[in-house]
């Protein structure tokens, strides 16, 4: 089909354009040794002295916190500022195929990424033996976090032709999204709200959807949580691109 | 081909285009002249699908660029400004990926791109990146994009931008060639290209279009046309340009050169035509001057140009100091 033509053709020139250049290298090295360092020196991974990965995806959502909105920052910002978004657009391909195109092979991207976590993963088999369920539903999590991420970033960076100012509101979206649902946040709330609000603002939270993956649950309104925040941000998108052509 | 009607896009309170209407049919060349900010990059925006119209209506091989966009593209090779590119690809890379979102594959896309690679003589740089290239060697992997799919429409926002004065008559005659079959649209700011390539012409200012014709109808509007140049050996300038002033059919003559012992002298005439020639060949005769050239002016496209957008740009400019 027609469609998938074309968004393989994004994907794979998006892709690309990640390898070329020195960016997805170093995004890959600074990912792994973060990783590495929030497990086993922050996270206490062999202290616990328990077989799973707890300690690992624990700082997932504050390490995508600054690493997925860069990934993401220079998605339509880029296309704007060389103003190849005119040659992307005037091609035979709709506005929805090239936001899902970039998106998907950005989501590949931070995937791979994840995938090259899978030494933590042997580690703790090593020494214990752990539930792989509970890790797979965990992995399950992470991925659907960063894409949920990724596409704030995506319609931020539509906002604006600066990199950095659609980093810098991606940071702040992502984050609003973290602490609405995290514990001294919402302990907060309670002071002096009703219990039924904070609970509405914590279940706009991606921690709380977050923790249920890590208890090796993968629920549906989980799962649906996610992907309606990812098919938001991306309608979002498509409106931002939509209005910046109209004038 | 294309067929544009009653074209308006307005960018808050500012109208860019202003009722705009034209057409062109395969085998024309139509360039688009006008001052800068005229509207003839906004126009092809919204004739290649990046801009929607605010009203009015583009058709482009029967399709509605507005309704139908995806088979209007199809039919499209578009050139924009400044001939943008993707910095970390190669031209090879660059050009596969337009073919890709041009439905070609396989053996139909290596030899689209093999053929607009030769057409576009970038041999030399095809494992180069594109930020590496020079401004020259960028555009003609631009425009390489715009025909690697052999588009019956070639819509070309200043295709000769940029270039040195070879590569800028290769475009030329690389437009004209293209232009034996394809319907194509071209916006510049040098009169001569106009001159050498369109056989039609549409100058826009202000968002409106103020002439349509072809090169030579332009040129025929130029106060200059019909007017006859002579060179005079031994008389001085003043006295040819009296005398000659004098004439019945003049409307006026004036002295433009007078050196080393010749001099020459411009006659308008009250009415164009090859009779108003012949009178002034015969009125030297007549003189018993020594006439060294005598030329029937075909007018000057710069000064229709200026002529019709001249006033208007003198205006703006004093709007801008007050």
């Amino acid at each position: 089909m027609n469609a998938w033509t074309n968004i393989r053709a994004i994907v794979k020139r998006e892709l690309g354009g990640y390898f070329s250049s020195p960016v997805a290298y170093v995004f890959l090295v600074i990912f792994l040794l973060l990783t590495g360092f929030f497990t086993f020196t922050i996270g206490n991974f062999f202290e616990r002295g328990e077989a799973s990965l707890v300690s690992f995806f624990t700082w997932h959502p504050w390490l995508y916190l600054f690493l997925v909105p860069a990934v993401g920052m220079r998605l339509w910002s880029e296309e704007r500022r060389l103003g190849t978004l005119e040659l992307l657009l005037t091609m035979p391909v709709t506005t929805a195929q090239a936001i899902v195109g970039k998106f998907v092979a950005s989501w590949i991207f931070l995937a791979l990424a994840l995938a090259l976590t899978f030494p933590v993963w042997i580690t703790v088999n090593i020494l214990g033996s752990p539930d792989n369920g509970v890790i797979f539903a965990g992995y399950i999590g992470s991925l659907l976090l960063a894409g949920s991420y990724l596409a704030i970033a995506s319609m931020t960076s539509a906002m604006t032709r600066n990199q950095v100012v659609s980093f810098i509101v991606s940071v702040m979206i992502c984050l609003f999204l973290i602490l609405a649902g995290f514990t001294p946040v919402t302990d907060l709330l309670v002071r002096w709200a009703s219990p039924w609000f904070v609970d509405v603002v914590a279940s706009f939270s991606v921690m709380t959807h977050f923790d249920s993956f890590q208890r090796g649950v993968i629920e549906l309104r989980d799962v649906a949580f996610f992907g309606s925040l990812i098919g938001f941000a991306l309608f979002a998108t498509g409106v931002i691109i939509r209005s910046l052509r109209a004038g | 081909m294309i067929r544009v009607e009653n074209l308006v896009k307005a960018f808050g309170a500012k109208r860019a285009v202003n009722d705009v209407s034209f057409a062109v049919e395969r085998g024309e060349v139509l360039g688009f002249l006008g001052p800068n900010g005229a509207g003839k990059s906004t126009t092809m925006r919204i004739i290649t699908g990046f801009y929607p119209p605010t009203s009015g209506r583009v058709t482009v091989g029967g399709f509605d660029v507005a309704e139908d966009p995806i088979p209007a593209k199809r039919l499209i090779g578009y050139l924009p400004e400044n001939a943008p590119g993707y910095a970390d690809m190669t031209v090879h890379g660059f050009l596969g990926f337009a073919a890709d979102l041009r439905g070609l594959t396989g053996d139909a896309k290596k030899k689209a791109v093999h053929k607009a690679v030769e057409t576009c003589s970038l041999e030399g740089v095809l494992y180069q990146t594109i930020d590496t290239l020079s401004k020259g060697y960028k555009h003609r992997t631009c425009l390489a994009q715009s025909i690697v799919h052999d588009p019956d429409v070639l819509i070309l926002d200043e295709p000769t931008d940029g270039l040195d004065p070879n590569q800028k008559h290769e475009a030329r005659s690389l437009i004209r060639r293209m232009g034996a079959n394809k319907a194509i649209v071209f916006s510049t700011h040098i009169l001569e290209e106009v001159e050498e390539t369109c056989t039609r012409v549409i100058i826009i200012d202000r968002g409106s279009v103020v002439a349509n014709g072809t090169p030579a109808e332009l040129k025929g509007r130029s106060e200059m046309a019909g007017a006859v140049r002579v060179t005079v050996a031994g008389v001085a300038g003043t006295a040819v340009a009296d005398r000659l002033g004098a004439m019945p059919g003049a409307a006026r003559a004036e002295p433009l050169e007078d050196a080393g012992g010749r001099s020459t002298v411009r006659v308008y005439p009250k009415t164009r035509g090859a009779a108003f020639t012949a009178a002034v060949a015969q009125a030297a005769q007549a003189a018993g001057w020594q006439v060294e050239a005598l030329i029937t002016e075909e007018g000057r496209l710069d000064d229709v140009f200026r002529a019709i957008t001249l006033p208007d740009t003198v205006k703006r400019g004093h709007g801008l100091s007050a």
